[in-house]
């Protein structure tokens, strides 16, 4: 059997549930951030920046770098390395500030 | 016996009576906006539920002090012992740690109950009040709730006070540019390890770890053990400078064998370990596909003609860590010049700060590891403790752990000289390189500050480019940025000052009508200032 870090813990989470990135349905396993369901889909950007519009996504993983701000469920710029995934989550990607909407 | 054991003699006598009022021990009980004018202070706030904060927050409440353990995670453990929530059902966590036995004597003695310990909360800012009460101010869910403000959004925010502080804050990554450092699938290499540990998962399949101190070895073991590919294990520095300092290196056998134990799993998974080189590019579009590798001269310097590509679809870098202190500045504290370039709180014997009734413990005093915290932790308790009781803080068990501590301390001091960038590692920049990832301001962009408007520091370039004025505050880019501003010159430490340790929404702080007073900033946003019960 392949080497995981699931097997490697010896896991045996609950059962996994669905979120949304970007309308696409991504599997979540109860207990993890929405930076690590996307990561275990093989997603790594769900952001773009407000200069180059350049792709980005969690690059400390521990809440101090706000490269991995989301616009989750409509809200921009929750820290997706932060925020546990619940069932049914919509994530998209940011543009820029996350307030478009606001003229700003 | 363990260290982390209390000596019989120095255990308070149940007959001592607390300092002051235990107050409730279930959140749930606080009535939302009574804490104002009846709130009864704690003895102790500590900050940081990591290896130090647990160690100092169950030791002085196994003294019989009341203390609160703030932490803005779910689970306690701080970054080193970052491990999978309960839902995971992970049955071998240990099997992504080193020394897990010593984090699990310490949850023990924090299940034990004396200590509360409020997950969720994001420290802003601490305030010392004139009567000599310290106010830690605070982002949380509703009630204390972490439901929905796990990343502090949830915008109720609380007021936690206590007679005494202490600062277990930890440590972030430091970062230094490379062409290519922004492209998704590069992720710190405590990024990387604090995903796996937490969340089980990895940013890639094939993984080049690269950067400079000992935790790359960690990271690339991990991800070796879970199952990623690790090409290499790219190290800037050499480990020659470890022997140049033979006394500490003996006087902490234990870093020995810990170094041994990640090297043997690198050999297990055949990860080969490249010192003196450096990534010095990284390929791809819109995600890594591959990175080049370059020989670094004794400066750090890329050698022309050396670059080697290596193909990988992520890229884990980092080097060592920065303490995380702006709390302690912002209330005045004095800092130490640490000897990789960073700086440290200056803390006195019984690790006081020069801000009398703060005290800090692990990395905020200089990074030197979990085992160090937890005797820096378990000191502070004993000293805080011990003035609070109005007793003395010598006893024959604070002397031993003030020994282990110099030893320790002596140790990380070798490994932050080992490991100080060189002066030449800006050769690596191209002009185009983003140094500051918020605000995209390019090395080029800093470069011509310099040049043509004489910015000499960081804070100036700040000022004339927006570098480190976006959302990290400066915490990824602030090394780079002095190092450029330097221009060749010894750079000065970033200064770790920053208002605010975490952006506060508008709506907190106008709801703050004054220093000791403030409304709850909603109907819903309840205080968990304690109230007698």
């Amino acid at each position: 059997m392949a080497r995981t870090p699931i097997g490697l813990v010896g896991a045996r989470p609950d059962p996994p549930f669905e979120i949304t990135f970007d309308g696409r349905p991504v599997p979540a396993l109860p207990g993890q951030t929405l930076a690590a369901a996307l990561w275990g889909a093989g997603i790594l950007a769900w952001r773009t920046t407000r200069d180059g519009g350049r792709p980005r996504g969690a690059f400390c993983g521990i809440g101090q770098c706000y490269d991995c701000l989301a616009t989750v469920n409509g809200e921009p710029n929750r820290r997706a390395c932060l925020v546990p995934a619940r069932p049914g989550d919509a994530i998209t990607t940011q543009e820029g500030h996350g307030h478009d909407r606001l003229g700003v | 016996m363990t260290a982390s054991a209390s000596e019989p003699e120095d255990v308070a006598e149940p007959s001592v009576p607390s300092a002051s009022k235990n107050p409730p021990r279930a959140l749930a009980d606080t009535v939302p906006g009574a804490g104002r004018g009846s709130d009864v202070p704690y003895d102790l706030v500590v900050l940081g539920a990591g290896s130090a904060g647990i160690a100092g927050a169950v030791t002085a409440a196994e003294l019989g002090l009341t203390v609160a353990l703030l932490d803005s995670s779910p689970q306690p453990g701080g970054q080193f012992y970052r491990h999978p929530a309960p839902a995971l059902g992970a049955v071998r966590p240990e099997a992504l740690h080193h020394d897990w036995s010593a984090f699990a004597d310490l949850r023990r003695r924090l299940d034990a109950g004396a200590v509360d310990h409020l997950t969720g909360h994001h420290v802003w800012s601490v305030v010392k009040g004139t009567d000599g009460t310290w106010t830690a101010h605070a982002l949380t869910g509703e009630n204390g709730s972490t439901e929905g403000g796990t990343d502090g959004s949830a915008d109720a925010p609380v007021r936690i006070r206590a007679r005494a502080l202490l600062l277990a804050t930890g440590a972030y990554e430091r970062q230094l540019p490379f062409p290519g450092w922004t492209l998704p699938g590069v992720v710190g290499a405590g990024g990387a390890q604090a995903m796996l540990k937490s969340g089980l998962v990895l940013p890639g399949r094939t993984v080049v770890v690269a950067g400079s101190g000992p935790l790359l070895l960690a990271v690339a073991s991990s991800l070796a053990s879970a199952g990623a590919r690790v090409p290499a294990v790219i190290e800037a520095a050499g480990y020659l400078r470890y022997g140049r300092t033979p006394r500490a290196l003996l006087a902490n056998p234990r870093k020995a064998v810990e170094a041994l134990v990640h090297t043997a799993a690198l050999a297990r998974h055949r990860v080969p370990v490249r010192f003196r080189s450096a990534v010095t590019e990284v390929h791809g579009t819109d995600r890594v596909e591959a990175v080049t590798v370059s020989r670094l001269d004794r400066e750090w310097r890329p050698v022309r003609g050396t670059g080697r590509r290596i193909a990988c679809d992520a890229l884990a870098v980092g080097h060592g860590l920065v303490p995380q202190i702006e709390l302690a500045v912002a209330v005045g504290c004095t800092t130490r010049a640490l000897p990789d370039g960073t700086l440290g709180l200056a803390l006195d014997d019984l690790q006081e700060s020069s801000v009398r009734g703060l005290w800090a413990a692990g990395e905020t005093g200089g990074v030197g590891g979990a085992e160090l915290a937890r005797v820096e932790g378990e000191l502070a308790g004993r000293a805080i403790a011990a003035r609070l009781l109005g007793r003395p803080a010598a006893g024959a068990a604070a002397a031993a752990l003030r020994r282990r501590r110099d030893r320790m301390r002596a140790f990380a001091d070798v490994m932050s000289a080992a490991h100080a960038p060189g002066a030449g590692w800006t050769g690596w920049l191209t002009d185009d390189t983003d140094v500051c990832r918020c605000e995209e301001v390019t090395a080029g962009r800093v470069r011509a500050t310099v040049a043509e408007c004489g910015a000499r520091d960081a804070r100036t370039v700040k000022l004339l480019t927006r570098a480190g004025m976006g959302w990290c505050q400066g915490r990824m880019c602030g090394t780079a940025v002095a190092c450029l501003a330097a221009a060749g010159a010894t750079p000065e430490p970033q200064a770790e000052r920053r208002p605010f340790a975490v952006p506060v929404p508008l709506s907190t702080l106008a709801a703050l009508d004054g220093p000791e007073d403030p409304e709850p900033a909603s109907a819903v946003g309840g205080s968990t200032d304690p109230v007698p019960s």
